[in-house]
């Protein structure tokens, strides 16, 4: 196997005496997509952030190491980090619209990934922007981000952060905001991109379709740790954390019964403040006993490539 | 582009018409005027004559129609009580009141807005509570009192500036701190807001990503987005130095248009006042409309009618 592109292990993030991501790990391959879902506020985009080190100062890192291909980044000081991001390590958002600066030109902004002004850049930007899908780039590329869809703004995202050909991308919801078949295109162009430029990408999303859709492999947040990891066929096949299970439940599909119930998942996520020393999905849990509320359980090996953080994990159906 | 620039300029024009209407009908509401001018013991006929010769005896509306034809050939008329133009009167007042402003100015946007911006930047820390407390300080302070204390501390005391008068560049010295302190008290805080709601948006965390440094993208992304609410008061702000320097020109004795027009108001010279008023507003106008302008250049939404 080649060396992942990206490792993260045992990152805890805290906010006051919360431990909001609590030893999260993974790794992603170069070329590879790796879906990281959960609910919202399961950690999955404090996790991008800490990767890229630009977590909100309300944040602590407790623990934690990323490598980027050979090199352990977690310790490096601000200005090296500084020179990685947007050339080795790049990152997309939700809003695409809001991320870019409505005052500067789309070609300024791409530009500037290189370090460089439009003017020197120009030939790069514009091949970039035909890369991302943009038709008529020679006039985009002097267009400010009003002038653009959600959709065409995304593709300028994506062109920002994958002209200094970075090894990993991470993809904090990139289509949310997007309508349905505009999703489907930048997906499509995620997947092609990761693929002809050996891109690894983590993708975080908390909509199993998109999951469905694009991933190699995913890794199932709840309340910021790990549940279950695995290739994305094994894992929609059959699922071994009851999460898992109960999240895939609950995506409705067009074989249901018209205006059946859908799944749903009882009860809430628990606040930092309610977690206990076992599993966090106790409470909701439908095989949950007297043990899995006093004791964590591991992440452990349940064959084919498969982690799962479940005592009955072969009971999970 | 030219729309939005033709928009604007109607606008200023009818605010300015309105202006020096309102100005015109204001002051005929004081009363008659001729009264204030003939000596005491007046005879009735006197008066009458004197009214006639001035003009005031014709209908307020014939009056107005006058004083319209007189300003669209730029004349402002004769001072009752100095017997001169006031064109004159008043324009040899008007740079002492400009150099006043604009030495105003550069104390309240050049400690204001770099002190704003250190705010917002370095939330939370001793550096930004120092800032507050010093911002506070120049909000808090009255102008005329500030400017009794400059003229003992630095006049009298010191020794190192001019306590009065307007006869060297040091004379502008504390009469724009007096009056550039309020302003830049504005100023700081009108940009420590902006700037604190444009560092919590999107493109910034995007920039940063794509591996600016966090004053590089201040610099390139934050500040520009951030110059639109600052513009807007900066224009509004011009109306409140005019405003502040009748204070602080009489507190300095400053040779500018607000002495001018305390002079005037004391003299019941009110051709003299009409013409001030009437100019300060033209200046107000202006820079709103300068500051419009403004808005176009930062920013192409607006420049390309979105």
């Amino acid at each position: 196997m080649t060396q992942p592109a990206l490792v993260v292990e045992d990152l805890s993030l805290a906010i006051g005496p919360a431990q909001v991501v609590d030893g999260v790990g993974f790794s992603v391959a170069p070329g590879e997509v790796l879906a990281l879902v959960g609910e919202s506020g399961c950690g999955k985009s404090l996790t991008a952030q800490a990767v890229m080190r630009l977590l909100p100062a309300a944040i602590r890192q407790v623990s934690g190491r990323v490598r980027l291909g050979a090199e352990e980044i977690s310790a490096l000081p601000e200005r090296r980090m500084r020179e990685l991001r947007g050339r080795r390590l790049s990152m997309i958002f939700q809003e695409p619209q809001a991320a870019l600066d409505p005052l500067a030109t789309v070609g300024t902004q791409v530009a500037e990934a290189l370090r460089l002004s439009v003017a020197q850049a120009r030939p790069q930007v514009r091949k970039m922007l035909e890369d991302v899908g943009i038709s008529d780039p020679d006039r985009r590329i002097d267009q400010y981000p009003f002038e653009l869809s959600g959709g065409m703004c995304q593709r300028v995202m994506i062109a920002t952060a994958l002209i200094s050909g970075p090894a990993v991308l991470l993809a904090d919801e990139p289509t949310t905001a997007l309508d349905v078949t505009i999703q489907a295109q930048i997906l499509d162009l995620l997947r092609r991109l990761a693929t002809e430029r050996q891109t690894a990408v983590v993708l975080i999303t908390h909509d199993m379709g998109v999951v469905a859709d694009i991933a190699d492999r995913v890794a199932v947040m709840y309340a910021g740790r790990i549940a279950e990891t695995g290739p994305t066929e094994a894992i929609f096949a059959a699922p071994r954390h009851p999460y898992t299970a109960l999240l895939l439940a609950s995506i409705p599909r067009l074989s249901d019964v018209p205006k059946s119930k859908l799944a749903v998942i009882e009860g809430r996520v628990p606040t930092p403040a309610e977690f206990g020393p076992g599993c966090r999905f106790a409470g909701r849990c439908p095989l949950a006993d007297a043990h899995c509320a006093e004791a964590t359980p591991p992440l452990r090996s349940v064959g084919d490539g498969r982690l799962s953080a479940c005592f009955h994990a072969e009971r999970v159906r | 582009m030219l729309r939005h620039i033709a928009g604007r300029v109607g606008q200023a024009i009818v605010a300015t018409f309105g202006v020096l209407t309102m100005v015109f009908f204001v002051m005929r509401l004081s009363g008659d005027p001729t009264l204030l001018l003939v000596p005491e013991g007046a005879t009735a006929e006197q008066i009458a004559a004197l009214r006639h010769q001035l003009g005031f005896d014709r209908p307020l509306v014939v009056q107005y129609g006058a004083y319209l034809a007189d300003l669209a050939r730029l004349d402002l008329g004769e001072s009752l009580v100095q017997r001169a133009p006031v064109a004159g009167i008043v324009g040899e007042r008007i740079p002492y009141t400009m150099a006043l402003a604009a030495g105003s100015l550069v104390v309240a946007l050049g400690i204001g807005i770099p002190a704003g911006i250190a705010m917002a930047v370095w939330r939370g820390s001793v550096l930004e509570r120092a800032l507050a407390a010093f911002v506070l300080t120049g909000q808090s302070l009255p102008t005329f009192w500030s400017g009794i204390l400059l003229i003992l501390l630095f006049g009298v005391n010191l020794g190192w500036l001019p306590t009065s008068g307007a006869d060297s560049l040091g004379s502008l010295v504390m009469p724009s701190v007096a009056l550039g302190a309020l302003t830049m008290s504005t100023f700081a805080r009108m940009t420590r807001i902006a700037v604190l709601d444009e560092l919590s948006r999107d493109y910034v965390a995007a920039a940063r990503a794509r591996g600016l440094s966090l004053a590089a993208a201040v610099g390139r992304h934050v500040l520009r987005n951030a110059a639109i609410p600052v513009v807007t008061v900066t224009a509004l702000e011009v109306g409140n130095l005019l405003a502040g320097a009748v204070i602080v020109e009489t507190v300095f004795a400053w040779p500018g248009i607000g002495q001018l027009a305390i002079q005037s108001i004391a003299a019941r010279d009110f051709l003299v006042v009409q013409t001030v008023v009437l100019f300060v507003s033209v200046v107000y106008v202006g820079t709103n409309l300068l500051a419009d302008l403004a808005y176009a250049a930062i920013d192409p939404r607006i420049r390309m009618g979105a």
